[in-house]
Parts: structure tokens; sequence; C-alpha cells
């Protein structure tokens, strides 16, 4: 039987998923020989556009897409996978939810152009240049660059199989998806790859696993205020922790090192609005109204990672 | 055809909705715009009963619950209240007209309150004008 097919494709991310398939270290091996690896662009693999889109329709059995679709090329690729491959996995958060970029729609693209190019401090560029999507060099060589879009996650441009979240996914994590994979162990096509439980229910800090009473929050408070305690629950000592809603396969590393979850790993399952649910919790969480006052800035904090995916930026962009 | 507001009333079974069956029996008469969905109780509402309704078309939604202490689960309404006020200051936050959605307490004996802020709340998605997030699928 010969091997089967991968294709990974960076989108518009950081190339911190591919790392952290690369962190698979030992295991890489065995999955690199498990594997024939026929496009990973642009990190791993020199592969070209040309090649991938001269396959045959559904010759790779799995193709995963790290980082949102942020432009035209993340979008002709999109769909140039989604056709070379069998299973379509979105990789990480930005290509399941949208990410920490996908905060990028909370802008205009000539405000984001503006930043970028032209009024930061640093910034020199007296003729206000900004990046053009063509233009002819010395007179005969047409250059192009993709025009950019609204921040979107892979499933609202074509149908995804599989998801997997976190920013960057844990390696273990990684470890266990590639194993289903490659052993066929797979849940139904369209759900995530989880083990479904939350980051509390993994988490040290977590009273109720202590046999403890859970109480309420009676202060907010932001990670700048002062360390929280040894092994006390980020959420009842006011910490903002995401851990109730999100998806524990990290393990709970963040708020093992005193750092509140910031939700990077996926809506737990049944939740089909991450950051209307994550208000959820948190408000439920609070012992009292006027405490909402003191959270200065719910949409950086509970959109962080899934604006794009949520209401009402899912109607409004899509 | 004129546009006509699509409003939606969550009430809770207890207070609000039986508001609305008083607010009937004495005859008091408020826009055709509501249309009421009974929960057990306000805490039952997740905002992403508000998302889906204004998602799905919806110009206003309106939850109704309990006053403080008459709730029948003793503390749902004031979960309410807090997932509520933290929702609309997040959607406030990412431009959505505030007064879309609203949260009031009327109780099983406040008919005429009930009708009173039918009228209002339809007077104020009116002027708000359509849902701008309506649409599509």
């Amino acid at each position: 039987m010969s091997k089967p097919k991968l294709a990974y494709y960076l989108a518009g991310g950081c190339g911190g998923c591919d790392i952290a398939v690369v962190d698979l270290s030992e295991t890489l091996i065995d999955v690199a020989l498990a594997v024939d690896i026929v496009f990973w662009a642009p990190t791993v693999a020199d592969a070209k556009y040309k090649d991938l889109e001269a396959m045959p329709d559904g010759s790779i059995d799995v193709g995963l897409i790290s980082g949102n679709v942020r432009n035209s090329e993340h979008e002709h690729i999109a769909h140039v996978l989604r056709n070379k491959c069998k299973v379509l996995i979105a990789f990480g958060i930005c290509a399941t939810n949208g990410g920490i970029k996908g905060l990028v729609n909370l802008h205009t693209t000539e405000e984001l152009l503006d930043k970028a190019y032209i009024n930061t401090f640093s910034t020199d560029n007296p003729n206000k240049d900004l990046p053009q999507t063509s233009m002819v060099l010395d007179g005969k060589y047409e250059l192009t660059l993709p025009s950019l879009m609204y921040a979107r996650p892979l499933d609202q441009v074509v149908k995804v199989d599989y998801y997997i979240g976190g920013c960057p996914p844990h390696y273990e994590h990684v470890k266990k998806a590639f194993t289903a994979l490659l052993s066929g162990q797979l849940p139904p096509p369209g759900s995530w790859i989880t083990m479904g439980k939350a980051v509390c229910e993994v988490c040290g800090r977590n009273p109720v696993l202590q046999g403890k009473p859970k109480k309420f929050a009676t202060t907010v408070k932001r990670t700048i205020d002062g360390a929280p305690t040894e092994d006390g629950c980020l959420l009842e000592e006011g910490y903002l922790c995401l851990g109730p809603v999100t998806q524990g396969d990290c393990g709970s590393k963040c708020p093992a090192a005193n750092v509140p979850c910031r939700g990077c790993g996926g809506p737990i399952p049944g939740v089909k609005d991450y950051s209307l649910r994550a208000i959820s919790a948190i408000a439920s969480m609070l012992d009292n109204e006027e405490l909402i006052e003191q959270i200065p800035d719910p949409v950086h904090l509970f959109y962080r990672y899934t604006l794009p995916s949520s209401f009402p930026y899912k109607r409004l962009k899509s | 055809m004129a546009w006509e507001p699509r409003l939606i009333v969550i009430a809770c079974h207890w207070c609000t909705y039986a508001g609305a069956d008083l607010a009937g029996s004495l005859r008091y008469s408020y826009p055709p715009t509501v249309h009421i969905v009974r929960v057990p109780c306000s805490g039952r509402v997740e905002p992403e009963f508000i998302a889906e309704a204004l998602m799905r078309g919806a110009d206003g939604v309106f939850v109704g619950g309990c006053h403080f202490g008459d709730c029948h689960y003793k503390e749902g309404n004031y979960k309410a209240i807090r997932r509520f006020k933290l929702l609309k200051k997040a959607l406030t936050d990412l431009g959505v007209e505030p007064d879309r959605v609203q949260l009031e307490w009327i109780s099983g004996s406040e008919g005429k309150k009930f009708a009173e802020a039918m009228t209002a709340f339809d007077a104020r998605i009116r002027e708000l004008g359509p849902n701008p997030m309506k649409g599509g699928a």
C-alpha cells in the first residue's frame, strides 16, 4: 500500500502551527516516514503552486491548513486544496475561528495600511507609498501581490472536515491527532479533534477537583495587578480566565504558569459561538453586576481568538 | 411593502409571560410586531439566543424577567442581568446599537407596564431602522 499523501499550507498565520508540528521531535520522524509530504508551503518544503494545481483532484489524502483566509492568494489555495484533498483539516485557532489575527476585522483595510506603512513613528515613507496589487518593473516585468480581504476562518471559504484548535496546538495534542489520522480513528466529519474536556477539567487550580466548593469572583483583576496565589482558581481570584469554555487539549499550561486561559484552544463541544458563551460563563462567575463595569475591554478579551467566527462579525463580514 | 420591525421578546414563564397574559386580559394594546418566546427563567437566556435571533432577522430582542427577589428559582434574574450587561457592553464596542437588545423586569401583575414597554421598544426600533445584520441564510 502506498503511503498516505499529506499537504500543508500556511495561510494568514504566523508559522507557529508549523513549529508545533516540528515540536513533535522524534515522533515527527515516524510521521514523516509514514506519510508522503507532497506539498508544504511556504515553510518546510520547496513546493510550487503550479505543481499543486497540476495534481489530480482527490489525490491527496490529508490536507492541513493553518492560518485564516486574509487575502486572495489564501482563498485561491484553500479552494485548490479542497479539491485535491480527501480530508481537509483546519489546523490551529486561526484556521478554525480566525485567531488573534482575526482582530483585524475591527478595523478597515485603509486604517491598517495607514498604520503599517505611513503613521508609525519608525516609518520613513515621505511619498506615502502603499503596497499595490500589481506593478510593472523596468517596463516589462509584471509583478503582482494578493489583494487583502476581511479575515475569515477556513470554514467560511471551503468545507472543512476536521478542526484542531490551539495557538498553536500543543505538540502532545498534535501527536494524538496525527496518530488518530494515520490509524483512521477519526470522529464523524465536521467535528473537532479534541478530548472534549474543558481547560478547567485538567487544571490543577480547579477547586472542584480538590473537593472544595466553587466561589464567585468578588473582584476583577488584570494580570498586571499582581501574581495570583500558588494553587487557587484564577477565576475566584478575579483573573478572567476562559478555561470553563475552552478545550483543554493543551493540558492547562497557561493557568499552571499563573496566566489566565485566553481561549486559544477553541470552543468545548456543544458551543456554537465561543465568544458569547465565554461572556455567559464569565458573567455567571461574577459576584455582582457592578463588577461588569470593571472589565475594561470585553471585545479583546472574549473575542481574542474568535472574532471572525463569532456574532456579529460572522454576519457582518461574511 | 413598507418595513415593519420584527421583535423577539424572550419572557420568563413566572413573571413577564404572566404580565403579557394580564395585558391581554385587561385589553391593553401593544404593537403586533412583538413575538413572544416563553422560557422558564430569564437566567436560561444565553447570549447565544439573543445573537441567534438577531442573525436570523429579528430587528430587536427584549428579555423580560422577574424583579429582584421575585425569581421563582431565587437567583436566575441576577445571573441574567450580569450576562446581559456584559453582552451589551461587548456588542456596543463591536458597533451594534445598544438599544436593539433590552432587558426589563416585568412582574405578573404589571400588564400595563408590559404593554407600555412593548410600545416603547417598538418605537425605539422603528427609530433605529432595520437590523443591519439581517439577510443571508
